[in-house]
């Protein structure tokens, strides 16, 4: 499976080459033309008959990480965070650092060492570092230079029958969709958009769109699911196995009425199951194509993951293909009828 | 002018949902003015050609308004939902709401909750008479949106309503198109944007279209002259305010001042307005593509966000003037 490797491979922001090569490498056969912009946006080109209309799709390509800020005399590597993580689980977990994957351990003062108040806060930035069996700064200079970035050594797996478990699917799966739609035969012309920065900005969005001029663009996100037991389930953001979520609202988004109301009724003809991301904060690269020169239709589906942002989220196998399976169901009626006007706001 | 005003603020109309308010003012203006169109967000823009098209002037008032949106319908009928925009969770306690401008609900806050300032919208629902989540999903489904449900009332020389802002400026601008005797100097663009409650979104599209050389927003302001006010100097029935600055932007002093002479020349009562909460679509104008010359004149309002605005009458009337001059003016000293 594609996403196996997508997920395994390291892509913190602003560092997204591996993935990149991963996808370039994947997609060169199926599409006209590949570019990857100033900003390492990779940007593919799938030509339909001119007479249909041009969709835009995008993924984003990094995933969350830290970055190596300093090298102490002992050899141990402090670092900050790059997008939103959640410092309390970072503790003990194995990582990779730099292009030549240095393997590494989070590594802070034992809990026999620790005071009693010590241990009722969770551990902060200046009290963690990577330590990467090193001695001395010396010795660790040789491999690390202060700006590589580490992520998360977490290998893909199946669980159970349905469920795989592995990092960055935020949004690795997005860019998994991606490629299989491309690897599909089309009337309408598809770009599909692999962006960068997505996780500290929206960065990569900000520019992709500009030069492109679609007739109405598609984000494919992971996002929060939230089935989890402290949650009700009217504050859920997502459930596993529903199917994926059209978003009604985020913090950077309203999406396009006319593109949500196609995305409904093509999964009810195509009896695809579907849910809605019934979170309307935080924001996706979505927030950025949509405002690109004088606007853009824009919607974003979003496949729904287990402790995203984690070292390792679960996903549904039976999510990800209903994903594939609307969004090329979407694009075949694109190709029949296109959008109306109607609800356009 | 009270007529329309109540025709525009008893229109549904909450970010993202402009639509109904985008054909009650094209109705209004269409046969005015010398082109309209709609763009891909929803923005209404309405040009009004120049004595001289060399340069290109934007004027733009929000149409949409602070709502809330329907998140998760529970078994019983009731309805969870997020804001859309700045909307205080206090205000709603009790309020009366309208789903798709036709639904309407009352909100409580769960039974529960002992500490009212821990009130979030999570804590909260909608009822609309339903019975189960089947009844209430025929005529609310989750990403429908709700506004206020309330009517305009003048009391004395003041309007109170939901929707004032920004729909007080959408008048301004209609009146202003109304009441022009002569061609305004330059190409000017009356727009109507959207999405201005969720982070001015609509100003940013439409300032990238039109790329003017002038962009001025109408918009409400706050005031400082209620009891115990947080300190700002705009009071209620003192006249429009030139906008100084706000969290979005800082104002060009050459359209300032010359908002300011004309005031003054036409002996037109008006207050400047230094906003330290807020931005406006004046900001997206002024950063678009290679830039502009951006300023506002904003209406004096109190309980702002709340579903009882209230404007006076006077500063209404007093900012269509102002903006009448400002776009027959020569604007002198800008270019």
């Amino acid at each position: 499976m594609f996403l196996k490797q997508l997920s395994e491979a390291v892509g913190v922001s602003g560092r997204e080459a591996e993935v990149r090569d991963l996808i370039r490498a994947e997609i060169k056969d199926d599409v006209d033309q590949i570019e990857t912009d100033a900003l390492g946006n990779l940007i593919a080109f799938k030509e339909g008959k001119p007479e249909y209309p041009t969709i835009l799709l995008a993924a984003h390509m990094d995933e969350i990480g830290l970055m190596i800020t300093d090298i102490t005399d002992d050899g141990l590597l402090k670092f900050k965070p790059i997008g939103g993580i959640d410092k309390r689980i970072l503790v003990s977990k194995q990582v990779v650092v730099g292009p030549d994957k240095i393997p590494g351990l989070i590594g802070a003062k034992a809990i026999h060492l620790q005071e009693p108040d010590e241990r009722k806060n969770p551990l902060d930035y200046g009290e963690l570092y990577i330590d990467i069996g090193t001695k001395e700064k010396e010795e660790s200079e040789k491999l690390i230079e202060l700006g590589m970035m580490a992520t998360f050594a977490t290998e893909f797996k199946h669980l159970g029958t349905d469920t795989v478990k592995g990092k960055a699917f935020d949004d690795r799966v997005g860019c998994a969709a991606l490629v299989e739609l491309l690897q599909q035969e089309h009337q309408l012309s598809i770009i599909a958009a692999f962006t960068v920065q997505e996780e500290i900005g929206l960065r990569g969005a900000s520019v992709v769109a500009y030069d492109l001029d679609p007739d109405l663009a598609l984000v494919v996100e992971g996002t929060s699911a939230s089935d989890v037991p402290d949650s009700k389930e009217a504050g859920y953001s997502t459930q596993l196995g529903a199917g994926p979520a059209l978003t009604v609202q985020d913090g950077s988004l309203i999406p396009s009425q006319p593109v949500v109301n196609k995305l409904i009724e093509v999964a009810k003809q195509n009896e695809i199951p579907y849910q809605f991301r019934k979170l309307t904060t935080a924001g996706t690269d979505a927030g950025a194509i949509h405002l690109t020169k004088e606007g853009i239709r824009t919607a974003v589906m979003s496949l729904p993951c287990r402790y995203i942002h984690s070292p390792a989220s679960l996903i549904n196998l039976n999510d990800y293909q209903a994903t594939v399976k609307l969004l090329t169901k979407f694009c075949e009626e694109m190709e029949e009828g296109g959008l109306t006007d109607e609800g356009i706001n | 002018m009270k007529e329309l005003i109540k025709r525009l603020v008893e229109t549904f109309g909450p970010s993202g949902d402009e639509l109904a308010v985008r054909e009650l003012i094209r109705g209004e203006i269409k046969d005015q003015v010398d082109h309209i169109e709609v763009d891909t967000m929803g923005n209404l823009i309405a040009l009004k050609k120049g004595q001289d098209d060399s340069k290109k002037v934007m004027l733009a008032a929000h149409m949409d308004e602070i709502g809330l949106i329907a998140t998760h319908i529970e078994e019983d009928g009731f309805i969870r939902f997020s804001n859309v925009g700045g909307v205080s969770p206090y205000n709603l306690l009790g309020e009366r709401v309208l789903f798709n401008g036709e639904t309407i609900g009352v909100i409580d806050k769960e039974g529960k909750l002992d500490d009212i300032s821990k009130l979030k919208h999570d804590k909260m629902y909608v009822d609309i008479g339903a019975t189960s989540q089947e009844e209430a999903e025929k005529r609310v489904k989750i990403g429908d949106t709700a506004t206020y449900y309330r009517q305009l009332d003048l009391l004395e020389n003041r309007l109170v309503a939901k929707g004032l802002d920004d729909r007080a400026g959408c008048a301004v601008l209609i009146e202003t198109i109304k009441q022009l005797t002569e061609q305004p100097t330059f190409d000017t663009y009356f727009v109507f944007t959207v999405q201005e409650e969720v982070g001015t979104r609509g100003a940013i599209t439409s300032s990238y279209g039109i790329n003017p050389d002038v962009g001025i927003a109408v918009d409400l302001t706050l005031t400082g002259d209620t009891p115990e006010a947080k300190r700002m100097a705009v009071s209620l029935g003192e006249g429009p305010t030139i906008k100084v600055k706000d969290r979005s932007v800082l104002v060009n002093p050459q359209l300032k001042n010359l908002m300011i002479d004309l005031a003054e020349e036409n002996e037109i009562p008006y207050q400047l307005e230094v906003l330290d909460r807020g931005g406006t679509d004046t900001g997206r104008m002024q950063l678009s593509r290679e830039g502009a010359i951006a300023g506002a004149i904003s209406i004096p309002g109190r309980y702002v966000h709340s579903p009882a605005e209230m404007i006076d009458l006077t500063d209404l009337e007093n900012s269509i003037k102002l903006l009448s001059k400002i776009v027959q003016s020569d604007y002198q000293g800008l270019f």
